[in-house]
């Protein structure tokens, strides 16, 4: 094996690395919720936001988020005093909760699509749907690296790469809350008002 | 019934598609034949263990930075054809019907792409994996494996701006594809799709890349080398990767909205719905005008190494060259809106966005005198690194001045989309980026290859290149006074224009000729290649790099050294400081495949979704994931080099 001084200053790179990457997708929203800014009143005759959102139903997408970002919180805690079972039940539950928010989105936009306000009606629709879109993905990709984190960490007992892994992905999972609040507020509160 | 399983086959892709005019065809076939020559050759010699185990999975920074370049150089050349076209066209008049004006737009919108994506970007990427972790003390990057999948994703965007020469046509919307010209309503063909995938995998794999060698930046120099000690090609690389991170994810969205209009039907910058496409033209410069500060500013570096050791003095303003970089970083992305002065956006706003594009001209004034004041009262030798430097300086002065000129709001009205301005920015681009890449690729050659590159026909290729570039693009300023307009396939011959654009045609042949004779130099210095072998340190180098063996080896430091100096290579000669080696064990990189093998998909995703053949887009994606979940979880990825087997190393290298 490499010597210990020697992971901690691989981890540490890891750990940069990652926080950059985060900050370059917050740049990469940041030009999302800038056109969604500058479009959000381009509604070409169709519907406005506060005519198509359904702000209780998207509370209760914003709470299901918000718990999963305290659960994978609980399980990063739990990975690092060494509680196996506990950790791999909190991931689970992160899993469960994003998988639900996942699904409930899906549902709101198929709605949308029925009632023929897709994201081809209006300028302001297209940059819904690419903004609110654009966080689902990374989300259904955090589920994808759930995957993948739990069925190690149970098959290879916590090795220590995989836990500094499952930091990573608690810094992910957060930093995609962190988006969420803001489309909560910008897109929902703000746009549904107008 | 057939037609509709052929397009579940093969999307929009029809045998059509493979028919092009003699020129493109031509061009498509000699590429074509290259590669059939290639893969002869590999063949034939035996070589293509050799070709996959050194170069295409290797994980070694200076293995990939020289695939980098040899792409880069590749790319150099077609762009170079295509400037010989588009010349060729203009000079005369668009009578002689030499190019159909869709051929004509194609060229120029191919010319601008490859030339900045995959020549200018090429060799900046090939320059950093050359030169940070050598000039840090470093063995390697922070992330070997990112970094070849940089690599690949750069060369499979480098191969589909390519393909339009064989399949299909490429975007004829110019080098920034404005909508809504380059919306479905006015390009329905493959051509802008071509460009927008293209761009999108390419620079994604930039964006990694510039994480990349942030990362290896802050954590990875030498113990003892504080901020303030880095050699200031590294400070340079350092602000031009800050400017990727904020930049390039700006791009990354930006393409994106246009493809999901084109692929969906979104709204985004369509003339109807709603859409805005002036939105995409502020996004599209918000990130395209910290891209040029991201080019050049490595460049600022490289000419500040090669005044400084050739002038053999200290460079002049050390500090002041640091909060210059560090001002260009801030203000490049405040000066967006020059771009389009004439869009209306207003007095008010024209003018704040003009006064700060003065003043990004004060720390660029400020480097041109600490580089005039490095030269001073120094020992200065004019080898050929040194002439590309006093040519740039020259060109980037006068360029420099024609921008400011432009930076005047009310001017601009009158020089917008002229000549002028493009005289302007191949007057930076080629007198900045690309002499400052002939200056770092003739200064850092030898310490690649462990022989110099021939003196005599460097300069030959310089004198010829500054004759030609300066009567190639002194025209296009006086045409642009005189009205003519950028990208023109034809003019009325009554204005006058003809023996100026007769003028810029023949600089273009002297510049041909000049890198004909660059490509003579590199055949030349490889086969005399033993009259011109050199030690560690040809020029008398003052950082680190010098310090190890040409070429180096895959370690690059046996023993890490321990900085205390800026110049630390210059200090160490002056206290005749030796290194007393005490090997340690060295932990490399293993080589791996899973980063070709990625580009490969990527590739494949690239070009099914331009020709919207779903089942394969499917594929690519799938194949790009799974082949990352089976590298980002393998845990082997070093292997251990033993102290003894370093020193064997060492020792017999010291023998030969």
């Amino acid at each position: 094996m490499k010597q210990i001084a020697d992971d901690v200053a691989v981890r540490d790179k890891k750990t940069l690395g990652f926080w950059i990457y985060l900050m370059t997708d917050c740049v990469l929203f940041a030009a999302l919720f800038a056109t969604f800014a500058v479009l959000h009143t381009s509604t070409f005759g169709g519907p406005t936001g506060a005519k198509l959102f359904d702000l209780p139903f998207v509370l209760i997408e914003t709470m299901i988020l918000l718990t999963s970002s305290f659960t994978i919180g609980l399980a990063v805690l739990g990975s690092a005093r060494g509680f196996k079972k506990q950790t791999l039940i909190w991931l689970v539950i992160t899993f469960a909760l994003g998988a639900a928010f996942l699904t409930l989105e899906l549902t709101e936009f198929s709605h949308l699509v029925a009632d023929g306000n897709g994201w081809d009606r209006s300028a302001f629709l297209s940059s819904f749907f690419t903004l609110v879109g654009t966080h689902g993905l990374h989300i259904a990709i955090g589920l994808l690296w759930l995957i993948v984190m739990i069925i190690r960490l149970w098959r290879f007992n916590f090795k220590q790469s995989d836990l500094n892994r499952l930091a990573l992905f608690g810094l992910f999972w957060h930093f995609l809350d962190i988006v969420w609040i803001f489309i909560f507020s910008i897109v929902y509160l703000i746009g549904g008002m107008s | 019934m057939f037609s509709n399983l052929s397009q579940i086959i093969f999307g929009r892709l029809t045998p059509s598609d493979f028919v092009h005019d003699p020129i493109m065809a031509g061009a498509g076939y000699a590429m074509i034949a290259a590669l059939v020559l290639v893969i002869i050759g590999l063949t034939y010699f035996k070589k293509w263990k050799w070709l996959w185990r050194t170069w295409i999975t290797s994980l070694d920074p200076k293995k990939i930075g020289v695939m980098y370049i040899i792409v880069a150089v590749i790319m150099l050349l077609r762009g170079l054809a295509d400037a010989l076209l588009l010349r060729t066209q203009q000079a005369t008049d668009g009578s002689a019907g030499i190019l159909t004006s869709d051929h004509f737009q194609q060229i120029f919108s191919a010319h601008g792409t490859i030339m900045i994506f995959f020549v200018a970007m090429g060799i900046i990427f090939g320059i950093f994996n050359l030169i940070i972790p050598t000039q840090i003390g470093s063995r390697d990057v922070a992330f070997p494996f990112l970094n070849s999948v940089s690599f690949w994703l750069f060369a499979a965007g480098m191969i589909l701006i390519n393909a339009p020469l064989i399949v299909g046509e490429f975007s004829t919307a110019g080098w920034l594809a404005y909508p809504p010209l380059s919306e479905l309503q006015y390009s329905p063909g493959v051509g802008v799709d071509y460009w927008i995938w293209s761009l999108q995998i390419a620079g994604i794999g930039s964006l990694l890349s510039g994480i990349n060698f942030f990362v290896t930046i802050i954590k990875m120099r030498a113990p003892g080398m504080k901020l303030m000690m880095m050699p200031i090609f590294v400070w340079s690389a350092l602000a031009s990767t800050t400017l990727i991170m904020f930049a390039f994810p700006i791009l990354t969205a930006t393409l994106g909205m246009l493809s999901l209009d084109r692929l969906l039907g979104m709204h985004f910058f369509t003339s109807g719905a709603g859409g805005n496409p002036m939105l995409y033209i502020n996004l599209i410069w918000a990130w395209g005008h910290p891209e040029v500060y991201i080019l050049v500013l490595p460049a600022f570096g490289i000419f500040s190494e090669v005044v400084a050791t050739f002038s053999g003095k200290k460079l002049f303003g050390y500090k002041s060259m640091v909060v210059a970089l560090a001002a260009i970083t801030f203000l490049s992305f405040t000066v967006w809106l020059h771009h389009f002065f004439t869009m209306g956006a207003g007095a008010d706003v024209n003018t704040f966005f003009g006064i700060m594009t003065m003043v990004i001209a004060i720390p660029t004034g400020v480097k041109v005198f600490n580089w005039i004041f490095t030269m001073y009262r120094g020992r200065v030798r004019f080898t050929t690194p040194m002439l590309w430097f006093m040519g740039f300086i020259v060109t980037f002065t006068l360029g420099g001045l024609a921008g400011v000129l432009m930076s005047v709001p009310p001017a601009d009205f009158q020089f917008h989309n002229s000549l002028f301005l493009v005289a302007h920015f191949h007057t930076m681009i080629v007198g900045g980026v690309l002499f400052g890449a002939f200056a770092g690729f003739a200064y850092w050659f030898p310490k690649f290859t462990g022989f110099t590159l021939n003196e005599r026909l460097g300069r030959y290729a310089f004198w010829l290149w500054i004759v030609g570039f300066l009567l190639a693009f002194i025209p296009l300023y006086i045409l642009g006074f005189m009205g003519a307009t950028r990208r023109l396939d034809h003019y009325d011959p009554s204005l006058g224009w003809q023996g100026l654009f007769i003028v810029a045609g023949v600089g273009v042949l002297i510049i041909c000729a000049g890198v004909g004779l660059q490509i003579l130099q590199l055949i030349v210095s490889i086969v005399k290649r033993n009259e011109n072998r050199v030690g560690n340190d040809p020029w008398n180098g003052r950082t680190l790099e010098w310090s190890i063996a040409s070429p180096p080896q895959e370690y690059n430091y046996t023993v890490i050294p321990t900085v205390t100096h800026r110049d630390e290579f210059w200090e160490m000669k002056r206290r005749h400081h030796v290194v007393k080696p005490e090997y340690t064990d060295i932990w490399l990189p293993k080589n791996t495949g899973a980063g070709v093998i990625v580009g490969l998909f990527a590739l494949i995703f690239g070009a099914a979704i331009i020709w919207h053949i779903i089942w394969l887009v499917i594929v690519g994606l799938v194949g790009v994931i799974i082949t990352l979940i089976i590298r980002l979880t393998n845990d082997e990825t070093e292997e251990k080099l033993t102290a003894a087997e370093v020193a064997k190393r060492e020792l017999k290298r010291q023998i030969a």
